[in-house]
């Protein structure tokens, strides 16, 4: 058994230890990690989206059990402080000891702070780990408290971008300080630094180049910069980001050799001066250079694997530093050599304006191969100019066309199967096309699904998904395998597709569509879909086929945590009266329901055993209610503020339009459920930017916001249209919302399906306001069918006795279910607890 | 609660000892679920119109316990016959009980036969 021991628990020393597990002889290697950091490796490439949606838990790179799963020992909160090569032992900062075969230094980097007078100021923060981030989230929220906005992030690299996107996810006012005269001076040009900036300046991040800092000015907590140039500028927090500096205090004071600048020295086997110890990652110094991307450290890892398992993997002797990735919202790209240009290579560049595009691609005179090149706003060809550069493949006739796209539409690459086999594909994971095509041709993998599962393609940084799928959808081509974004194994269509058949062959039921158009049995993913299109092309409600519909949908109502249900009435626009709330109380009061108002403005009545559904609706049904569809993939609430009839701020009718809104889709089956607000000025106090649809009222009018939602990826409305009348806009969302119910796929709600289609919301514009595709009428008169067919369905359900009997607990007894359990909460009840 | 799970065993056609009338055909939705009683027992019975087949399961589900498996949608995959729990979509064979989302749940089920258009679930005790 040999040991070894791992120091450092980050991206790249975690990948050491999940090859090492991964490696075929790893029953003979007993395994401890060191981390300093309290938790286990997490992903610091996607660090700024903890602020955004991400939870510490969700960026681990594995959870705490699969070093157990494993047999790796994993010890966080424990810094190794001596290193004893002679002997080879280490001790930790508790004074244990641990001897090793192996020792794998993988210390990472600390961020450097430059000796500016006043850094050690309250506010100023560097931006690495978790407990960075904790730090400067809760003094921007005692900033913000206090009403003080503005951060400031020194440094324009990548890291500081990122730095800045991070404050202002926080809520801050971001500011970027760069000394050098660009932005991410060591990947961009100026003409591509231009561009990224006036994109992040449109984001309202101020950006402030040329800039060196003399001193960080404030009484004990930071409130001004002040620059060499004379000028200054106000920050009440300070986040800095100016490089990295190489762990290696560690490996000096052991005595193994270091360079003169810092970082552990190694050969190409990724071995230090004592040939029993390794270094990996940020902290080895490799001809010469550190290199503080995640794919460079990934390889190195691979190869320390591969040595200390007797293999013969070594280093190759240039490091490729190409890196695609999105900034604040723009994509960004650079490889090979961004910079070069001389007698024998040119730069080839070009720049759109207005729609924030920059590429240079720079190749030889006589065109004979790419050096390398950037992308700023556009980095959909990165791929492809990647493969061609790092394969040294020949160039198109014309070498324009790389960037401008070749104007016959074909693919300037070919196909993707013109790649050579060795191609890496996935730089992070070192992926070549090769070992993708194999596993498909030799039965490995199905489709893209496995082969992530087996070659971990596309599980780093993502940026090489794309071309990960083209491959995976042309191998499987050239088997002669279809390749289709079916639904389930039932039916080899798309959503979209069973929608057309479905309507074109007048199909009307489950069974009919199984034997027309599928196989087996139906699933519970085919089932709902089909329920939802019969539903959308034909206006039926859940009672016609029961059985296909999600559970919630068969029985009407929300089941809750213990098999009971929730009962939703419709309230349109959140307006009730007061004799009504007088009967939900009654009613919630006699079944003994638990309250609770919704976040779509109505009330939610909880603990409604299967049998009582029907008894419950009958009496609000009988008070003037009808079904709120809170449990269908369907129209919820259209949410509004009080507007213009009691608000002195009011511009229009807000509850008014909201409620002739709601009822006109009030039933509307669709891909997701669907949610719409009216706010009656731009206080927007009815959040209906944050809602499928939002009418926001205007000097002349309302202006119509589409696509937006809450929940787990918060998305702001885009503006579709502005100034309109009630008319115009429900003639806009009759069109917007049918052609997504047409167009999306199962559970895509309107965001996500606005963001992959082609074109997006410009293209939106012109099919919902230009009528580009000549199908607005046909829209309309759709909508306007479905809207006129409108039925309750819980009155449908409760006037027919053969649809009462869905709701009995047992065929065989009238008995109720009596393992439901119930305990008190606040003056009322809630289940059980699991 | 746990002990409820130990009141459900499958059940073979050959080990029954006692064949149950639950009800007639027409009780059961045609391809869906309902649930019956049987001494302290709750069983999902499943009719599976389009192959003419039926299925017996626990209504109990195994995950978090509720008696709730009666009410999950049905279907098949690569031909077994399942059910997918409401509460999670967890999906079950209705062959063999077995999860088939390769999680370590399983469900007990029991032998469905029809005669006169009586609808009979088998147990052993």
């Amino acid at each position: 058994m040999k040991k070894v021991i791992v120091v450092g628990n980050g991206m790249v020393g975690y990948k050491f230890c999940e090859k090492l597990a991964a490696h075929a002889d790893f029953e003979g290697f007993e395994v401890i990690v060191f981390g300093e950091e309290p938790r286990p490796a997490y992903d610091r490439v996607h660090l700024s989206e903890y602020f955004a949606d991400k939870s510490a838990e969700e960026l681990l790179l594995a959870p705490a059990n699969w070093y157990t799963d494993h047999q790796i020992e994993l010890r966080t909160s424990e810094l190794v402080t001596q290193i004893d090569l002679e002997d080879k032992k280490i001790t930790t900062h508790k004074d244990t000891v641990f001897e090793y075969d192996y020792l794998i230094l993988a210390t990472g980097s600390a961020p450097f702070v430059p000796p500016i007078k006043g850094s050690e100021k309250a506010g100023v923060f560097v931006y690495r780990t978790i407990e960075d981030l904790d730090a400067m989230k809760s003094y921007a929220a005692k900033l913000k408290a206090k009403g003080k906005k503005s951060a400031a992030v020194l440094g324009g690299g990548l890291l500081g971008l990122e730095a800045a996107n991070a404050a202002k996810e926080l809520g801050m006012d971001a500011h970027v300080v760069e000394f050098a005269q660009r932005l991410m001076p060591r990947q961009l040009d100026q003409g591509a630094s231009d561009m990224l900036q006036s994109k992040i300046e449109e984001l309202g991040i101020g950006i402030h180049l040329s800039k060196a800092t003399e001193e960080i000015m404030g009484d004990g907590a930071i409130e001004r910069m002040d620059f060499a140039d004379d000028t200054h500028l106000d920050a009440d927090m300070l986040i800095i980001s100016a490089g990295i500096r190489p762990r290696d205090e560690l490996a000096r004071a052991s005595g193994l050799q270091v360079g003169a600048r810092g970082g552990i020295y190694v050969n190409e086997k990724m071995q230090t001066s004592d040939s029993s110890v390794y270094a990996i990652g940020e902290v080895a110094l490799y001809n010469e250079g550190i290199y503080g991307l995640v794919a460079p450290g990934y390889e190195m890892a691979d190869v320390a694997v591969e040595q200390i398992t007797g293999g013969e993997k070594a280093m190759a002797a240039s490091i490729d530093m190409s890196t695609q990735l999105k900034l604040i919202g723009t994509e960004v790209a650079s490889f090979g050599d961004p910079f070069v240009e001389n007698h024998d290579v040119v730069a080839i560049t070009y720049e759109n304006k207005q729609r924030g595009i920059y590429k240079r691609i720079n190749v030889a005179k006589d065109g004979s191969r790419l050096f390398g090149g950037i992308l700023v706003g556009d980095s959909s060809d990165y791929n492809t100019l990647f493969q061609i550069y790092y394969n040294a493949m020949k160039l198109p006739e014309n070498p324009e066309d790389l960037i401008l796209g070749s104007r016959g539409g074909e693919s300037i690459l070919g196909s993707v199967l013109d790649l050579p086999d060795t191609a890496q594909i996935c730089s992070c994971e070192s992926v070549s096309k090769g070992e993708i095509c194999e596993a498909i041709q030799d039965g490995t993998a199905a489709n893209l699904k496995d082969i992530v599962k087996c070659t971990k393609a596309t599980t780093g940084c993502g940026g090489c998904k794309p071309m990960v799928v083209d491959l995976v959808n042309e191998t499987l081509k050239s088997l002669g395998k279809e390749v289709k974004d079916t639904i389930c194994e039932h039916f080899e269509y798309s959503r979209q597709e069973l929608y057309d058949l479905v309507k074109v062959k007048q199909i009307t039921t489950f069974e009919e569509a199984l034997a027309r158009l599928g196989k087996g049995c139906g699933c519970e993913v085919c089932k709902p879909v089909m329920a939802s299109i019969f539903s959308s092309i034909y206006m039926e409600t859940a009672n016609k086929q029961p059985v296909i519909q999600d559970s919630n949908d068969r029985f009407l109502a929300n089941i809750q945590r213990n098999g009971t249900y929730s009962v939703v009435p419709r309230v349109a626009g959140g307006e009730i009266s007061p004799q009504k709330l007088i009967v939900l109380g009654e009613v919630a009061k006699k079944y003994d329901l638990y309250t609770k108002i919704t976040g779509g403005q109505r009330i939610d009545l909880f603990g409604a055993q299967l049998h009582e559904l029907p008894l419950i609706w009958k009496e609000l049904i009988d008070a003037g209610f009808e079904s709120g569809h809170a449990y269908g993939k369907s129209l919820r609430t259209v949410k509004s503020c009080v507007g213009s009839t009691w608000c002195r701020y009011g511009m229009h009718e807000s509850v008014t339009f909201a409620i002739e809104i709601e009822n006109r889709y009030r039933g509307l089956r669709s891909p997701h459920k669907l949610k719409g607000g009216v706010s009656g000025c731009i206080r927007e106090c009815a959040e209906a930017r944050g809602k499928d649809f939002g009418l926001i009222a205007v000097d002349g009018g309302w202006n119509l916001y589409v696509c937006g939602n809450g929940g787990a990826t918060p998305k702001h409305a885009i503006l579709l249209a502005e100034q309109l009348d009630d008319e115009t806009c429900v003639k806009y969302l009759d069109r917007f919302l049918m052609f997504y119910i047409r167009t999306a796929a199962p559970l895509m709600r309107t965001a996500p399906w606005l963001d992959k289609l082609e074109g997006g919301i410009e293209y939106l514009k012109k099919v919902v306001v230009e009528d580009s595709l000549g199908i607005a009428e046909e829209l309309e008169l759709e909508m306007q069918g479905l809207v006129n067919k409108y039925e309750c369905e819980w009155k449908q359900a409760i006037e027919d006795p053969e649809m009462m009997g869905r709701f009995k607990h047992f065929v065989n007894s009238d008995e109720t279910d009596e393992t439901i359990e119930f305990v008190s909460l606040r003056d009322q009840k809630m289940p059980k607890p699991w | 609660m746990e002990e409820l799970l130990n009141h459900y065993k499958t059940v073979t056609p050959e080990n029954t000892t006692n064949w149950v009338k639950v009800g007639t055909t027409q009780d059961f939705p045609e391809n869906g679920g309902a649930c019956i009683k049987h001494n302290n027992r709750q069983i999902a019975v499943y009719n599976f119109t389009l192959t003419s087949s039926w299925y017996a399961c626990q209504n109990l589900c195994p995950h978090k316990l509720e008696m709730v498996l009666s009410r999950g949608m049905i279907g098949d995959s690569q031909g077994i016959p399942k059910v997918a729990c409401p509460l999670h979509k967890k999906t079950f064979s209705l062959q063999d009980g077995s999860n088939l989302n390769g999680e370590d749940y399983k469900i007990a089920v029991y032998p469905v036969k029809i005669e006169d258009n009586m609808v009979y679930i088998g147990f052993s005790d």
